[in-house]
């Protein structure tokens, strides 16, 4: 790989009995965008707060810029700059005096007020911090990540209950960041993010690394089959389901059933037919091409959101 | 020390704003001022310098409240987690809360003084070098006492509950309230063992007698060894997380910031003089004052 700024190697998280990250490895080269992609709990905030050297690891080898997070923290946190979730700043700060104060404890520094400019938070500048919104405080999150021009961005679920047009605002900021050749690494659960944002993903669930690749070759998995969604009167048995002539695949997900089909058209047919012999009856029906949640549908047989 | 600095500028002003701070940095020890000079002292100034030990103390140990219950706040809002983010040391965020706490608490023993001298005329503060040096060593030793609280609780519930607890010990048993020399020969045993005793003991020494620092060797050698240890100890057991576990052994190293006081405390009760001292300077006050105690 074409200059690796990050390497993470066989990296095991436990607290207490419980195995959050268990034997991580991947690795991510300059100016890409790389996501990790899972459901909460997953590990994937536990890897990435590994990496900006707020966590110890428990086992394996981390190296960011080329430096050990847990040896050389101080060096490391010139070089990067992150968001974390479960965080805040004080209620009273003004947004200008929060960014001059992170400002000024780099040593590579980039002008604040065009950060402010940038981010839309001009007019915001003598606002106190619990006077913005969820959108603002967010951008004002990524403003304080940039303030020492990073080489390396965290992003720990930069969007996360944020509503759908704040999120499209963000996912702008992070594209246009990556526009500039900025290295990203970002944690995920929604599938949209990662296929939108993300030159490539790795698929993580209950601390394990469980595929990795761009998004196109993960979907490439699935790329012959089709996705059938459908909600029936009364329940049905997968088995039978599965058996069914052009079905591949069929699991049942939380009241409904998740059929992928290599012929569509004879594969509904033939459940039709199936659902009339059985006396059951067609509540919905879905069709709609494979994205990453089927591919992670078909290695975890669940949906990414709980 | 750039970064002490800022961070400390930054806290001053966020304190600033908040009108918690407010009501127990000013409001408070003014109440506290006023009572004890209007009503305790009557107004008369010799019984207000008498008083001004217990006043200044006051407002002196009352640091330890907002700095533990910041450092808390902070910690479960996961403000510290965004500061560690950083390359800021852990040294760094307490000295920057013990500057900016210095700096808060420092305005208000002026205008006690001033207050003092103004209103009630109290013609002398006796050795004001001396008071000013024990007001210093006072606010950042109990600022260091606030920082240790923050450091082994985990909960604002938890802090809130030690800190009434300490608040209690220190101003009941003390001679903040009751004078040291009207309090139960027990409760003056034990008072010999608290570092607000020797701070309250040490400033009416300075207002009273004019005494010098270099006769306060005990009660500034005392404050000065009790800050240091509780520094060092809170840098030690410094949390940036909430969910960061304390160190099997933190409560006992927190203990040991009292060691100056229990060695000091056992050696004061069996050589000591500072109980006699006390008796005398509560009998040296005109007859006519009358202070917060008022049974022989």
């Amino acid at each position: 790989m074409a200059n690796p700024v990050l390497q993470v190697e066989n990296l095991v998280k436990r607290y207490g009995d419980v195995e959050a990250v268990r034997g991580v490895s991947f690795s991510v080269s300059e100016g890409e965008v790389f996501g990790l992609l899972g459901p909460n709990g997953a590990g994937k905030t536990s890897t990435i707060e590994i990496l900006e050297g707020l966590r110890d690891p428990d086992g394996g080898r981390a190296t960011v810029c080329g430096l050990d997070p847990q040896k050389n923290p101080n060096e490391l946190k010139n070089e990067i700059g992150a968001t974390l979730q479960a965080t805040s700043l004080p209620d009273k700060l003004r947004v200008g005096e929060a960014l001059s104060l992170f400002t000024g404890f780099y040593k590579r520094t980039r002008n604040p007020d065009d950060l402010l400019k940038r981010f839309g938070l001009e007019d915001k500048r003598n606002s106190f911090y619990n006077q913005l919104s969820g959108g603002q405080k967010q951008r004002l999150a990524l403003a304080l990540a940039l303030v020492n021009d990073p080489r390396v961005l965290f992003l720990d679920e930069p969007t996360a209950g944020l509503d759908p047009q704040v999120r499209r605002e963000i996912y702008g900021i992070i594209e246009e960041l990556k526009q500039e050749k900025k290295t990203i690494v970002l944690t995920t659960h929604y599938i949209e993010e990662a296929e939108r944002l993300c030159d490539r993903v790795a698929i993580i669930d209950h601390g394990k690394l469980i595929a990795q690749g761009t998004p196109r070759d993960l979907k490439q998995r699935s790329a012959d089959t089709t996705r059938v969604e459908v909600r029936l009167a009364k329940p049905a048995n997968n088995g039978t389901l599965k058996a069914l002539d052009g079905v591949t695949d069929a699991r049942e997900l939380d009241g409904a059933y998740v059929l992928h089909c290599q012929r569509t058209a004879p594969a509904i047919v033939a459940l039709v037919k199936h659902l009339e012999v059985e006396g059951n009856e067609l509540v919905s029906l879905e069709i709609a091409t494979p994205s990453l949640e089927d591919v992670f549908i078909e290695l975890t047989g669940r949906r990414l959101r709980d | 020390m750039k970064t002490i600095l800022k961070l400390a500028a930054v806290r001053i002003r966020i304190t600033l704003r908040n009108k918690a701070f407010l009501f127990f940095s000013l409001i408070m020890p003014m109440a506290i001022f006023f009572l004890y000079g209007s009503v305790f002292a009557k107004g008369r100034p010799q019984a207000v310098a008498y008083l001004m030990g217990p006043i200044l103390s006051f407002t002196v140990m009352g640091t330890f409240w907002g700095l533990s219950m910041q450092l808390v706040t902070w910690r479960e809002q996961g403000i510290l987690r965004r500061f560690r983010l950083a390359p800021i040391p852990a040294s760094s965020m307490i000295g920057s809360s013990i500057l900016a706490n210095y700096l808060l608490i420092l305005p208000t023993v002026i205008l006690e003084l001033l207050l003092a001298r103004f209103i009630y005329h109290v013609g002398s503060f006796g050795n004001l070098f001396s008071v000013f040096v024990l007001v210093i060593l006072g606010i950042t030793s109990f600022g260091a006492l606030g920082l240790t609280v923050a450091s082994v609780t985990n909960t604002m519930q938890e802090t809130q509950i030690i800190n009434q607890l300490l608040w209690f010990a220190l101003i009941f048993l003390s001679g903040a309230t009751v004078p040291l020399a009207a309090l139960p020969w027990v409760a003056q045993r034990v008072a010999l063992f608290l570092p607000a005793t020797y701070l309250i003991f040490g400033l009416q020494r300075a207002v009273l007698y004019g005494t010098s620092i270099f006769s306060l060797g005990v009660e500034l050698a005392s404050l000065a060894a009790w800050a240091a240890l509780a520094f060092v100890i809170s840098s030690l057991l410094f949390r940036w997380e909430p969910e960061a576990k304390l160190p099997r052994n933190a409560k006992l190293w927190a203990v040991a910031t009292i060691l100056p006081f229990l060695l000091l405390g056992i050696w004061e009760n069996r050589n000591g003089t500072l109980l006699s001292t006390a008796a005398f300077m509560m009998g040296d006050r005109p007859a006519d004052s009358s202070a917060p105690q008022t049974k022989p």
